[in-house]
């Protein structure tokens, strides 16, 4: 069973932000981790890169398939989560502690279109 | 049915009909619609036997004339040691396809692996991949690697000493695809490292490609282009002929991203174009980004090394239309047959080939140019192919030599000829030509 | 298969001062390489006599699997014999020795051959003019888009940069396309397979101005023929688009159907497929594209020469060797073969869609879903019976897809033994399903750690030899 945690805001797309202050830590849910099996490997963004909300950040990849990353919010990203590019199961193992970037977030106002747990955990389940 | 390729009998087609319960093999058509079913006869020449074929072929090989080649423009007349055809053609190697399955391929897997470590050692870059259709589309590949790579950058800058079919086919793949390519400039033989430089300044460029020796056989010295390129946060690609890195200064040395070009001066024979080899080597950290097929290193479950096609999420069947490239094989056969070459010549050979070559190339050089009909037409170093000015008709001279069973070299201007020089030509063969030129 | 003897590297057999060639002597020493022209260090190339060299890689060979050695029912890839005449006729030394560049006169039987195949493979085809020059399948795909889109070009019609693609179509087709700076509109497919020509209808009442054309196989990636293909096709060029055929499939259409009757204006045949030069490993193979009148002054020039000459020379061999009255029944015969297998299968294995195949067809894995014995079990456990494994997990359609392709050349015998196997393997996924995750038993190598592969790529001997110390 994937986990869902409280608190945090989901797209439609499996990325979940967690909100701290004015930056946002962005990565995929623990949902999509388990759909997509082993990942082999993160394609993370640089920081300084400016992300757009539904824009394309990086993406993950398993042996058998690739997806790509979305961000659910805009922003200068300001951090990458560099353990992933020597361990990229790190996803596998703890997706919500294993965030991809951190992003200065543009617009808080934004996140008001995203799920929240309650709402993700019905969409996963349909 | 009576046909060697066929072997079902009239009874076999009968119990396999009953099987799938229809009566005839013309109603396992039944969906097509009747308004475009194929009816009647195929207007193409009656069944040939075997004998027939060797006979309708040998008619044909009679009408070409083989002639000693001193022809280069990326495609070279060296020697096929009598071991690579005779292995390149079992039906193991031969009939089989992509290795899929890794558990009955690792004959396949296993020279790919030996194939890209020969290439990233001679080209002096991290890694290869499994090899492409030939030099000119893995250099097209190049520049749309380059594009994605430099993400909004889209500009592909192609020295004017590049072969024209280099250029043309990078032409050709960037005309629907979002890529830009202009020239360098050409200045004397060489690449115009002052006009490349303010190409780079004014920004967007993702790839600058050169090549090495360049169309003209000239080695130009490209210090300080690597560094260039890379403040304009541009990628290097340098395209080499692959058996004179035994020797050159290699892409990797020049300090290139990206290092293509055509393998066929391996050993593998022209026929008339193809099938030659495209290689494609770069730095390990571009890896992820390099199109086709790609084989590791990994273990099986018995603690066996087992090799086997990896980093396929970059691939077509996994990302589609988001895919590093559409190309969806590779070059298997003549990736085997360079890597025997490779292995065979192994390291003296190589080196000894090439500096034959070089050391032939000079000879006959300096021999036309002794005949006072040729004079230099580039002030700067060559390998084993060379530009010079001839004071006649170089069409005419050309016929003369064609008369004499001499493909004399291409025509790259009014009076310039261009000749190459392998380690297949001997010295008779060589002042023969230079006898016909003089007259 | 000697894999304790010989399953090294070709470096690991390589000795200082061993030499495997032989070159004739020139004495020019006075002729010196310049050292600033020169690489600083060797290339670490092997050093290997021989013999060592010629036992390697034949013993290499026994670990692999061809037509040759066994039936090879891989989905999409028309594994069908390799004639030899074919590979004695590629390899004359009257073909093998022409420089690309020589004079014209003295390649008039090379140039011959190349005119005679287009025109055999025009007739074949239905098509007007065929270009030679594409090196592979999906290198004539790139090629016939580019000729749709130079099409579209000449009449100035420049917002065409949208093409129509079934859901069900093998991913090479949206990358040929993303290559070629054409954006995918993905059409649905109906639950028999087909393509929806409803959904087809509503984007081109929405898009059908921007649309340049729609690529297609037909028989599909299913291995079911496209009966609305008419229907489709006047759909498509009523909006002002043009029909690109996948030759991937051309194989069950010889002798029933051809691409320029069911309204296609361009395509690719793959050599290597249907008209049976050999795979390779992987290629080199062959993928001319024709056209329809009119549009052969769009033809680009994607190979310098005559695309995989020697390629083609096997084809043509092929092509004659059959000539008319045997051509036509390559396509009845390899769906014959098809269907036999598919009926006397479809109780063991799961058939998502019932009815008539051409020259392929899918199952969803087995029937019996209940054993947790996967597609990816079934087909290794293929390999410990000598047979190659079906394609596996595509069309992506369904969850467990197995992709059975016959070929015309296989015997009912090969067939029925083939059956066989594959019952017995149902059988055992019921008594013995721990036996078949852990297939194969038998192969050189076992299951491969493919995750390590791809986290840590190591994908040179250098890089192998950084790790190890």
């Amino acid at each position: 069973m994937a986990k869902f945690i409280e608190g945090l805001y989901y797209s439609e797309s499996h990325e979940y932000v967690r909100v701290e202050g004015e930056y946002g830590y962005v990565g995929i849910t623990d949902f999509a981790q388990q759909q997509l099996g082993n990942v082999v490997y993160v394609d993370l963004p640089e920081v300084d890169d400016d992300v757009e909300a539904d824009g394309e950040f990086g993406a993950v990849e398993s042996v058998k398939a690739a997806s790509d990353l979305v961000s659910p919010v805009s922003g200068t990203v300001v951090e990458v989560n560099e353990a992933l590019e020597d361990a990229p199961e790190l996803v596998n193992q703890d997706a919500f502690g294993n965030w991809i970037m951190k992003v200065k977030l543009a617009d808080m106002g934004e996140l008001d279109r995203l799920m929240d747990v309650k709402a993700y955990e019905e969409f996963c389940n349909k | 049915m009576d046909y060697k390729y066929f072997p079902h009998t009239a009874k076999d087609v009968r119990e396999m009909l009953d099987t799938i319960g229809v009566t005839s093999l013309e109603d396992l058509y039944a969906e097509v619609p009747a308004t475009i079913r194929f009816q009647g006869e195929y207007d193409i020449p009656s069944a040939k036997s075997e004998l027939e074929i060797r006979q309708l072929f040998d008619r044909l090989g009679r009408e070409n004339r083989p002639l000693t080649c001193f022809a280069g423009a990326g495609v070279y007349d060296h020697y096929t040691p009598s071991v690579i055809p005779s292995i390149v053609s079992r039906s193991e190697y031969l009939t089989s396809y992509t290795p899929y399955q890794a558990e009955i391929s690792q004959g396949t897997l296993h020279y790919i692996f030996e194939y890209q470590s020969m290439m990233a050692e001679l080209t002096g870059m991290d890694v290869s991949n499994a090899s492409m259709y030939d030099g000119t589309t893995a250099t097209a590949e190049a520049a749309m690697m380059a594009v994605a790579a430099g993400k909004k950058a889209n500009r592909i800058l192609i020295s004017d000493t590049v072969d024209p079919k280099i250029k043309d086919m990078v032409q050709t793949y960037a005309r629907f695809h979002d890529m830009v390519v202009e020239p360098i400039a050409e200045k004397r033989g060489v690449t115009d490292k002052q006009d490349m430089q303010t190409k780079l300044e004014t920004g967007g460029v993702a790839g600058v490609i050169v090549q090495q020796p360049n169309y003209f056989g000239v080695v130009e010295d490209y210090t300080g282009f690597a560094d260039s390129c890379h403040a304009g946060k541009a990628l290097l690609i340098m395209n080499s002929v692959a058996a004179d890195l035994a020797i050159l200064k290699t892409p990797g040395e020049w300090g290139a991203d990206i290092a293509v070009g055509d393998g066929q001066s391996l050993g593998i024979p022209m026929q008339f174009g193809g099938p030659y080899i495209g290689y494609m080597c770069c730095k390990e950290k571009l890896i992820r980004k390099m199109p086709g097929r790609i084989v590791g290193m990994t273990q099986d479950n018995r603690g066996q090394r087992a090799f086997v096609l990896t980093l396929q999420a970059r691939e077509q069947h996994i990302r589609r239309q988001k895919a590093t490239s559409n190309i969806c094989s590779n070059q298997s056969l003549m990736a085997l047959f360079v890597t025997i070459y490779m292995a065979l010549m192994g390291k003296e050979g190589l080196k000894e080939a090439a500096r034959q070559s070089y050391c032939k190339a000079h000879y006959l050089h300096e021999q036309l140019l002794a005949t006072s009909r040729f004079t230099e037409a580039f002030a700067h170093p060559f390998f084993n192919e060379f530009c010079v000015r001839y004071d006649g008709d170089v069409d005419g001279l050309l016929k003369r030599l064609e008369t004499a069973g001499i493909f004399g070299g291409i025509k790259v201007g009014d009076n310039l000829l261009m000749i190459a020089v392998t380690e297949k030509r001997t010295k008779e063969e060589m002042d023969k030509l230079v006898k016909i030129a003089a007259s | 298969m000697n894999n304790k003897l010989y399953g090294n590297l070709i470096f690991e057999l390589s000795k200082e001062g061993r030499r495997g060639y032989s070159l004739p002597r020139f004495e020019c020493e006075k002729y010196r390489i310049p050292q600033s022209l020169c690489r600083e260090k060797d290339a670490e190339l092997p050093e290997c006599d021989e013999l060592t060299v010629v036992r390697h890689y034949t013993n290499h060979s026994a670990n692999n699997f061809g037509v040759d050695n066994g039936f090879y029912p891989l989905g999409s890839c028309t594994m069908k014999y390799n004639p030899c005449i074919s590979e004695e006729m590629a390899s004359l030394p009257a073909f093998r020795d022409l420089h690309p560049l020589q004079p014209a006169d003295s390649v008039a039987g090379a140039r011959e051959v190349c005119r005679d195949l287009e025109q055999l493979l025009c007739r074949l085809t239905g098509m007007h003019a065929f270009t030679l020059k594409p090196y592979a399948g999906a290198h004539g795909e790139l090629t016939g888009l580019m000729v749709i889109r130079g099409y579209h070009e000449s009449r100035h019609d420049d917002k065409r940069t949208k093409v129509l693609i079934p859901d069900s179509a093998h991913g090479t087709n949206p990358a040929s396309a993303a290559v070629c700076g054409l954006e995918v509109l993905e059409v649905k497919s109906l639950s028999d397979g087909t393509v929806d020509v409803e959904d087809l209808k509503a984007i081109i009442q929405v898009q059908g101005s921007e649309i340049a054309g729609m690529m297609m196989t037909n028989p599909n990636t299913l291995g079911l023929f496209e009966k609305n293909i008419p229907e489709i096709a006047k759909l498509v060029h009523d909006c002002g688009g043009l029909m690109y055929y996948d030759g991937a499939n051309l194989n069950p259409m010889l002798g029933a159907c051809r691409p320029g009757d069911m309204g296609f204006d361009v395509m690719h045949v793959n050599l290597h497929k249907t008209f049976s030069t050999p795979h390779g490993g992987g290629g080199p193979g062959a993928g001319p594209v024709g056209v329809r009148a009119g549009l052969e002054a769009f033809f680009p020039a994607v190979s310098p020469y005559e695309g995989n000459f020697a390629v083609l020379m096997r084809a043509y061999a092929y092509i004659l060797s059959l000539g008319k009255e045997h051509v036509k029944e390559v396509g009845p015969l390899a769906t014959l073969n098809a269907n036999y297998i598919k009926e006397r299968l479809k109780d063991l294995y799961l058939l998502p869609i019932e009815g008539l195949c051409k020259h392929e067809f899918v199952f969803d894995g087995l029937a019996d879903k209940s054993t947790g014995v996967t597609t990816m079990d079934v087909a290794k456990r293929l390999l410990d019976y000598g047979y190659h494994a079906p394609t596996i997990y595509f069309p992506l359609l369904f969850h467990e897809s197995l992709m059975i392709e016959p070929t015309e050349n296989e015997s009912k015998e090969t067939i029925d033994g083939f059956i066989e196997v594959m019952r017995k393997i149902a059988q055992e996924a019921k008594e013995r399903p721990e036996e078949l995750k852990a297939a194969p038993h038998l192969t050189p190598i076992g299951r491969v750690d493919d995750v390590q592969a791809a986290k840590h790529p190591v994908v040179t001997y250098q890089q192998m030899q950084h790790d190890d110390n």
